[in-house]
C-alpha cells in the first residue's frame, strides 16, 4: 500500500470527507460522501455480500457510486460493468470473474448464471449507520474491449487505483470535479476516486442527460476541474454550452490530444490550466503534461515520480504501483512482462526532444475512446457474400480522433451494377453485426490488397 | 460544386444510416441539437473529405469549432476556396 492510503473507500471518506462535499447527479439529486458511505442502496443487504464476487451493472452512475463505496472492503471482488457495454457479455463476465451475484437497477433480458439483485436508486439514502464489517482488500475489476469483441477483465485494487492521489483535504479553494467519462471507465473512476479521497465535491451526469442540461448544471454547481477525452471536448466545444462552465483545470486523457484541440480549449477557457494525461486501464496513470503542446518532452520518461518508463520496440512500457496486476481468465495475454512492465501498445516517435503518440502497434483503432480491433470488423465484412477479402484501417478524424474505413476486394467484377449499391449493402451488413463505432465510415472497392511475403495483409493506416 | 448541397446530402445520408431523426437544417440550428451524435459528425467529416478533398477541422490555425449548421457550411466553404 502507498503512503497514507486508506484501506477502504469508507475510511477515505471518514478521513477526508466533510458534510459540505457532495456527489451531485441529475437535476436536484445529491448526497454528501458521508451519506453515501452510511446509507444503503443495497437495501441493507451489504452484509449478505461479504466475501463474495459482485458485478455492479447499474445504469445510474449514482447507484453505482453508492454501491462502490458500500461494497469496497466488504466483497472479495467487485466488477464494474459499464452501462454502454452490451448486456450480451454479462454472462461471459460473470463466468470469468466467477461472480456470485449481479447488482442492477433495471430489468434486462440477457441470460445470466448468477442471481440478480436489484439496487435502489442512489437517491434513497438515509443516515442509518451501516454495520457491515469492511476489512477485506477488495479486488476491483474494470472492463476493456478485447480482440474478439468480448471484454477483457483487468484486475486492480484500491491501492493501485489511488496510488497517484493525495489523501485528505487539499489546502486552497474548494475543488469541484466533473468528468464526461462514465465512472465505471478508468478515466472516470480515477476522477471519482480523486474526489472521494480528497474530500472534493463531484458532479456527474444522469443516464442520457443531454449536454445542454449537463454543462449548465455543472456550471451552476461551480465545477472547477473537469476531465474528458479529446472527443468529449470537441463535442462540448461544438455546442452552444461550452461557455456555461468556467473551469480552473481542464484535463484530457484517453486519446491523443492534438494541437487543434489544445488550442481550442485555450481559446475557450483563457484562465484554465490545460493538461493532458497519459493513462490506460492496464497501465494506470503514467504522467500529465501541462505545457499545452501535443506529445510530451522526452525528459518525462526519466523524471516522473513513482513511475518508471521506457520505450522498447517503439512502444511505451510503464512500471509503477498504479498498474493493474493481471487480466482475469485463462485465455488472456500476460499483462506485465517478467520485469513488471506493462506494454501500453502505444507507439511513440521522437522528434526534436519530444515524443509524439503515433497510434497503436497492434493496429487497434481508438474511436472516441472506444477500441476497435480491425480483425473483428474484417471478419464481419468477409462474411458478406460478394466480398473476397477486406482490410480495415484507421483514418484520422478531428471529431473522434480516428474512425475505421475499409478496403474491400469483391469476388466477381461488377458488370452493370452500381458500386454505390454494393458499398451501401456492405455497410448495412456491418451495421447489423457491429456496434456503430466499429462500422467503417467509408468502403472503398479496390482491385487487390497487398499481402506480405509472410502471407499477411500489409497494414498501413490512413 | 455546391458545398451547401453536399453538406446537406451527407447530413441526411448519415442520419438515415444511423437511424437518427434529423431536424430541418436551418442556418441557426445548433449542431448539437440537429439529431446527429459525435460519431455521425465524424462520419460526415470523412465523407465530405472524400467528396470535397478538404477537412477544415484539421487545419490548426482555425481554433473555433462551428456551433450552428450555418457555421458548419461556412467552415467548409472557406476551406474549399
Amino acid at each position: 500500500m502507498p503512503r497514507n492510503s486508506p484501506p477502504t473507500l469508507r475510511r477515505a471518506i471518514a478521513a477526508a470527507g466533510g458534510p459540505s462535499s457532495r456527489l451531485a447527479v441529475g437535476p436536484g439529486s445529491s448526497a454528501s460522501w458521508s451519506q453515501l458511505a452510511a446509507g444503503s442502496v443495497l437495501n441493507w443487504r451489504a452484509a449478505e455480500f461479504s466475501g463474495l464476487t459482485v458485478v455492479v451493472a447499474a445504469m445510474d452512475q449514482f447507484a453505482a457510486a453508492a454501491a462502490m463505496i458500500q461494497l469496497d472492503g466488504v466483497v472479495r471482488r467487485m466488477v464494474l460493468y459499464p452501462p454502454d457495454l452490451s448486456r450480451e457479455h454479462l454472462d461471459f463476465v460473470v463466468k470469468i470473474a466467477e461472480a456470485d451475484v449481479v447488482l442492477t437497477d433495471h430489468p434486462f433480458t440477457a441470460v445470466v448464471e448468477a442471481p440478480i439483485v436489484f439496487v435502489e436508486s442512489g437517491n434513497k439514502l438515509d443516515n442509518s449507520e451501516m454495520e457491515t464489517e469492511a476489512s477485506l482488500e477488495t479486488e476491483w475489476i474494470l472492463l476493456t474491449s478485447g480482440t474478439t469483441g468480448r471484454p477483457k477483465l483487468v484486475k486492480h485494487n484500491l491501492a493501485s487505483l489511488t496510488a497517484d492521489l493525495e489523501f485528505g483535504r487539499a489546502p486552497g479553494p474548494p475543488v469541484v470535479w466533473s468528468t464526461f467519462y462514465d465512472i465505471r471507465r478508468y478515466g472516470g473512476l480515477h476522477i471519482f476516486l480523486d474526489a472521494v479521497c480528497s474530500g472534493a465535491s463531484m458532479v456527474i451526469s444522469s443516464p442520457d442527460e443531454p449536454l445542454g442540461d449537463f454543462l449548465p448544471r455543472a456550471g451552476e454547481l461551480g465545477v472547477t476541474n473537469i476531465s474528458g477525452t479529446p472527443s468529449h471536448w470537441r463535442r462540448a466545444l461544438m455546442s452552444p454550452w461550452a461557455g456555461r462552465i468556467a473551469p480552473r483545470y481542464v484535463r484530457l486523457s484517453g486519446e491523443i490530444a492534438d494541437q487543434a484541440i489544445l488550442n481550442s480549449l485555450r481559446s475557450q477557457y483563457p484562465h484554465a490550466q490545460i493538461g493532458h494525461t497519459f493513462a490506460s486501464t492496464e497501465a494506470g496513470v503514467a504522467f500529465s503534461v501541462k505545457d499545452e503542446l501535443m506529445g510530451f518532452p522526452s525528459r518525462v520518461l526519466d523524471h516522473t515520480s513513482g513511475v518508471e518508463m521506457k520505450v522498447v520496440d517503439t512502444t511505451l512500457r510503464v512500471r509503477s504501483d498504479r498498474t493493474a496486476s493481471c487480466y482475469l481468465g485463462a485465455d488472456n495475454p500476460v499483462l506485465k512482462d517478467a520485469g513488471g512492465f506493462v506494454d501500453t501498445g502505444d507507439a511513440l516517435e521522437l522528434r526534436n526532444g519530444r515524443y509524439y503518440l503515433v497510434g497503436r502497434r497492434d493496429g487497434i483503432v481508438n474511436v472516441g475512446g472506444f477500441k476497435v480491433h480491425p480483425e473483428e470488423v474484417e471478419a464481419v465484412i468477409n462474411r458478406h457474400p460478394a466480398v473476397a477479402m477486406s482490410l480495415v484501417k484507421s483514418k484520422k478524424n478531428p471529431i473522434t480522433g480516428a474512425l475505421v474505413i475499409a478496403d474491400v476486394v469483391i469476388r466477381s467484377p461488377l458488370n452493370n451494377e452500381d458500386p454505390n449499391t454494393l458499398q451501401r449493402d456492405i455497410l448495412q451488413f456491418c451495421r447489423v453485426e457491429l456496434a456503430p463505432y466499429k462500422v467503417p465510415a467509408i468502403i472503398h472497392i479496390v482491385p487487390n490488397l497487398d499481402v506480405s511475403t509472410a502471407g499477411k495483409m500489409v497494414r498501413r493506416n490512413a | 460544386m455546391d458545398i451547401r448541397a453536399e453538406v446537406t446530402t451527407q447530413f441526411k445520408q448519415v442520419a438515415l444510416e444511423q437511424d437518427k431523426q434529423l431536424l430541418p437544417l436551418t442556418d441557426d440550428l445548433p449542431l448539437i441539437d440537429c439529431g446527429l451524435d459525435s460519431l455521425c459528425f465524424a462520419v460526415v467529416v470523412v465523407r465530405l473529405e472524400n467528396v470535397l478533398g478538404v477537412d477544415p477541422f484539421s487545419t490548426e490555425e482555425d481554433v473555433r469549432f462551428p456551433v450552428t449548421f450555418g457555421d458548419f457550411v461556412e467552415f467548409y466553404k472557406n476551406a474549399a476556396q
